[in-house]
Order: C-alpha cells, then sequence, then structure tokens
C-alpha cells in the first residue's frame, strides 16, 4: 500500500469498489467503538458491532460481511466456523486469509490477538488496510490487557507484604519500618523476590494458626 | 540436565490429562523436556496457535486435522496426528424439560443403551430440537449424526449448533439449546448446577472412539524428529500411568487445580473412574471404559480411524468419499508412531488399519512389538467400516 502515490490510494479506497462491510464481534462497548472508529478513519467501510453470542454465526450471516474480526480469546470464537463451510449461514465462505503475500499479515494479527475470517475472493490490496488498522488498535488493546495484568500483580503482592509485616509485628514486636528490612533481608540472603518471602511467611502462619 | 523448552496448546478439559501428566509428574522432564504448556480459549484458536506455529504441539479435537486435510475450515496447514491422547470420553445430556418427559416416558436413563435412548428421546421430542456441541469439526457432531441416522432421531427436526464447553451449562438452563454432547467435566458440571441430565456415553454409540489427538504441524514433524519421539514417548507415559486405577485419585486432584480446569476434583474423578452422576436427583451409573488413555494400544493412531472420519465429513459436505478417505488417512501418523515408540514398551499392531466396529469382545491381534488386546470398538448398531470397502 505504501508503495502506491497517494493520489492512486485514495482512487483505490473510495474509486469503483463498494464499500467493504466488516463485521466486529466485542462484547466490550468501550473496545467496540474503538475499533469502529479506527477502521472508519482507514477507509470506506461499514462496520457493525455483535455483542451478543446466542446465535452469534446467524447474526453475522444476516450482515453478509466481507470481513469478520474477533479477539483471538473470545471463547465464543467457535460458533463462527459453521462460517468457513459452504453449507454454513454465509452464501460465500470465509477463510482465515492465509495464502500468499498474505500470511505475513495473518500471523501479525494472531501475534496481535485478533482472528480475521474474509470472505473468499476478497482482493488482499482491499483486506490489507482493514487488517493493519486492526493489528494496530488490537496492539494497543493487547498492551492495555499487559499493564492491567500487572497492575493487579503488583496489588496482590502489596497485600501479601502488607500481611506479612502485620504477622512480623504481632510476632516479634517490631516497627512497620523494622518488619519490612526483615523481609528484605531474608529476600536478599535466599536471593529471593520481597514479594516471595512474604508469601512463604503468611502461608507457614496459616498453617501453624 | 539441561530441559528443552517445548510450547504445547490444550483446552482445560479431563481429556487434556496426558499432557498435563506429562508436565507435572515428571514424564516430560525424564525426557529432557520442558513443557510449556498454554490454555486456548477456544478451538479455533488452538488450531490457529499450531498453525501458526505459536505451539508445536497441541491437545486437539480428531476430527480437526482430518477436517484441515480436507480443505474443510478456515485454515489449511497440514497437521499430523502422531498419537490418539484420549478414547472415547464424551457425554450427551439433555435439559430438564426433556429430562421430565423421558421420565413420564418410563424411560429409565440407563446410560448405556443408543437406540433405546433414540426412540425414547425421538418420543420426547416436541419440535425441532436444538443440540449443543463444541465445534463443528468434532467426534462430538460425527457421533450425534451417526446416531440420528440410525434410530428414530432420523425423522426428528435437529439442528446442531455450537457451544462452547463451559457455556453448556448455561445454554441448557436458559433453553438456548434443548440437549448437548460434551466432553467431560462439562457434562457433569451441567448435572452438578441442575440444568441437565446424562442420556449417554459416547462410547455408547461407538465403544472405541478416538476424541482427542496430539497434533504437530507437519513440517515441524520432519523437522524435529528428535524433540517430536521425546514429546511422544513422554506423553505415552503419561498415558499408562493416567490408566492405572491407583492414579485416579491423584490425577483429579492434580486436574482440578487453578491454572489447569480449576474445577473441584469430585466432578473431574467421574470421568476418570466412569462413575457418573447422571441426574440433578443423584441417580449413578458405572460405565467401564468411559475415557480411555491406554487400554488396548489407545494411543494407535490406526489409519482407519481416520478414514472413518473422513468418510463421514464427505459425505455431509459434498465431497467424493473415496479420495477423501484416502486424504484424511494419511493424516493418522501410524509411521511416526512405529518409528518413535519403537523399544519403550508400547504395543505396536503388525497392522496400521483394522475393520472398524468388529471387534466385539477384548480380541488378541499380531503384534510387532508387545502383547495388544484390543478392546471393543463396536457401533451401536453393529455395522461396521471396512476401509479397503
Amino acid at each position: 500500500m505504501t508503495a502506491l502515490p497517494p493520489q492512486r490510494r485514495m482512487l483505490h479506497l473510495h474509486g469503483m469498489d463498494a464499500p467493504l462491510t466488516i463485521v466486529v464481534v466485542e462484547q466490550d462497548r468501550d473496545r467496540a467503538l474503538a475499533i469502529v472508529d479506527a477502521l472508519k478513519d482507514a477507509g470506506d467501510c461499514e462496520v457493525v458491532v455483535i455483542g451478543q453470542s446466542s446465535g452469534l454465526a446467524r447474526r453475522i450471516a444476516a450482515h453478509s460481511p466481507d470481513v469478520v474480526l474477533i479477539d483471538i480469546e473470545n471463547p465464543t470464537r467457535d460458533m463462527l466456523e459453521e462460517l468457513t463451510l459452504a453449507s454454513g449461514p454465509l452464501e460465500r465462505p470465509v477463510a482465515m486469509f492465509v495464502s500468499g503475500a498474505a500470511s505475513g499479515l495473518a500471523r501479525q494479527a494472531v501475534e496481535a490477538g485478533i482472528s480475521a475470517y474474509v470472505v473468499d475472493g476478497l482482493r488482499p490490496e482491499r483486506l490489507k488496510p482493514v487488517l493493519d488498522t486492526a493489528i494496530a488498535r488490537f496492539q494497543v488493546f493487547q498492551q492495555m490487557r499487559a499493564e492491567l495484568t500487572e497492575t493487579r500483580r503488583a496489588l496482590e503482592e502489596r497485600k501479601v507484604i502488607d500481611r506479612a509485616k502485620g504477622l512480623l509485628i504481632k510476632a516479634r514486636g517490631v516497627t512497620e519500618d523494622e518488619a519490612y528490612a526483615i523481609l528484605r533481608k531474608a529476600a536478599m540472603d535466599q536471593g529471593r523476590r520481597v514479594a516471595d518471602v512474604a508469601e512463604a511467611l503468611v502461608t507457614a502462619a496459616g498453617l501453624l494458626s | 540436565m539441561k530441559l528443552t523448552p517445548i510450547p504445547v496448546g490444550f483446552v482445560p478439559l479431563v481429556d487434556a490429562a496426558p499432557l498435563i501428566v506429562a508436565d507435572q509428574m515428571g514424564f516430560a522432564e525424564s525426557e529432557g523436556l520442558a513443557l510449556d504448556l498454554r490454555s486456548a480459549p477456544s478451538w479455533s484458536a488452538l488450531r490457529d496457535m499450531v498453525a501458526f506455529g505459536r505451539v508445536d504441539a497441541a491437545h486437539m479435537l480428531a476430527v480437526v486435522p482430518v477436517a484441515m486435510a480436507l480443505g474443510l475450515g478456515g485454515v489449511t496447514t497440514q497437521l499430523s496426528a502422531v498419537s490418539v491422547l484420549s478414547v472415547n470420553g464424551t457425554v450427551i445430556g439433555v435439559g430438564r424439560v426433556l429430562e421430565a418427559r423421558l421420565r413420564e416416558q418410563g424411560y429409565t436413563f440407563d446410560f448405556h443403551d443408543a437406540a433405546a435412548a433414540g426412540a425414547a428421546l425421538a418420543q420426547a421430542a416436541r419440535g425441532a430440537l436444538v443440540i449443543g456441541a463444541p465445534f463443528p469439526f468434532s467426534m462430538h457432531v460425527e457421533l450425534l449424526r451417526y446416531w440420528f441416522a440410525a434410530t428414530p432421531l432420523a425423522e426428528a427436526e435437529i439442528e446442531i449448533r455450537t457451544v462452547p464447553p463451559p457455556m453448556m451449562a448455561q445454554a441448557l438452563a436458559e433453553g438456548e439449546i434443548d440437549a448437548f454432547c460434551v466432553g467431560e467435566p462439562w457434562g457433569s458440571v451441567a448435572v452438578e448446577g441442575g440444568s441437565g441430565a446424562l442420556l449417554l456415553p459416547g462410547k455408547a454409540i461407538w465403544a472405541f472412539a478416538p476424541e482427542k489427538v496430539l497434533a504437530v504441524r507437519t513440517e515441524w514433524a520432519e523437522d524435529e524428529p528428535q524433540l517430536l519421539g521425546r514429546l511422544m514417548r513422554a506423553v505415552w507415559r503419561a498415558q499408562r500411568w493416567l490408566a492405572a486405577p491407583d492414579s485416579h485419585i491423584a490425577a483429579a486432584e492434580l486436574l482440578s487445580r487453578k491454572g489447569w480446569l480449576d474445577l473441584p476434583s469430585d466432578v473431574i474423578d467421574r470421568a476418570l473412574t466412569g462413575r457418573l452422576t447422571v441426574s440433578p436427583s443423584g441417580d449413578q451409573r458405572h460405565c467401564p471404559g468411559f475415557l480411555d488413555f491406554h487400554a488396548g494400544a489407545a494411543s494407535f493412531p490406526w489409519r482407519s480411524q481416520a478414514r472413518w472420519i473422513a468418510r463421514q465429513l464427505a459425505m455431509r459436505h459434498g465431497l467424493d468419499p473415496a479420495a477423501a478417505a484416502d486424504a484424511g488417512a494419511k493424516v493418522f501418523r501410524t509411521d511416526l508412531y512405529r518409528r518413535h515408540m519403537a523399544g519403550v514398551g508400547a504395543e505396536l499392531p503388525s497392522a496400521s488399519e483394522k475393520v472398524e466396529g468388529a471387534i466385539l469382545h477384548p480380541t488378541a491381534v499380531p503384534t510387532q512389538a508387545g502383547r495388544l488386546t484390543l478392546q471393543p470398538d463396536s457401533f451401536f448398531d453393529r455395522r461396521v467400516f471396512d476401509p479397503s470397502a
């Protein structure tokens, strides 16, 4: 795409081709809106969001989409499999786009955590801007998800360390700062993390009480 | 010894046990492997993980690699089923409405007779039946279709709808489906939650149905023969361990942990022992061989099994049955099994195909290695499938 001069690119996106219909399967409203906005910015397309999982394949088929996008972590994804069958609810069977030049794109999509179903016969050059956009968007989601997990983990560790400190204060009559110093020294001596030492102490205390 | 890491995908089900046990009980380690087990949120996600190389091997529905070889489904990367991870282990269950009607008809939920169950269900059905199954390409769907065709259910209006296993009980409770076919523990979870009763074990339809296989990219199997052999042997030893009655409690305990199935061990134990609670009122049924990991060379990937699967798929999807059967048979790699399992104690039958459905009683057969008694593999209607026909 980038090799094309801007004018031809405009012509291509807004020229003779009818707009693409893209179905996005996403329950989270904010995420869905973010994807829709990004796709609309990327080109001429109609985007439909489906949030409900019951009768998913049929709901999708009702829009006769060119492309279906779904989070790879979505457990309802298997409901889409019948779209790939000629006898399924769509007139034109879909495939995950893996052939030829687009196989690199498909791999990138999988790595970004997105599964794309594409109707038979859709030209790679029409698909690419859609997938590039979706991949970029999902990479942001993935980063946010990773940050959230990290925040939760840190919070959990904080709690365990606080409980371990509490146990030390009670058992040894030390101050909070001293309790933390004890934990930190034990961690350094054993080559372990403070959170791991705290966890071991809390578990052991649970067994003794 | 430095362990070689190997990423392996699975879906959290009781029949993922061979991989989990290989990892947790040291079988992988003694082959110099460190399994990096990755839980997949759906079967299509797991298939993509294998196809695109995010994992090297996977716990896979036996029908999936065969379907892929026939060009069915979204992805057509060549996969090889190098061994069978489990035989049988699914259940067919009905919702409370159908259960009540079946009881009114005097049906006893014997959990055994598929012909009688089919007749009873056809009588109990009012209008169209919607039946949940985990994936369009699965032994669940094949068993259901085979069962319908040979019972009065052939006349009933039936839709098979894809429902992810963890959502099966809820779909039943909400009336979105009337019945289901699902792998354990999800049938027992529906019974525990009071949303359904179990009608049949999958083995009542086909007594020796390959349920999950160890699947790898064919290209990977060729590039990494050493690694593949080590993985296959570790998994086979885990399967042998799982088959010992002494292991059931430990296995159920292990699988119940967070990170694996994260469900109570007494619900998981049912599939391992074949002692199932079939209704919310507590009826118990015993089904020996409900789920097999090892007996009767369970892990041997008979080409005739793949041929049967391919033929059933071909007939339903309008493909040439003979060509499909030949293409499908190549997916079950008896050649790799023989190569990598020689000398570890695994039974190696002399033949790579058998007449499916012909064994009615445990039968000793000629082997290339070990002593082998094949277990009954009959279909409930006593038809046989001759792979050479």
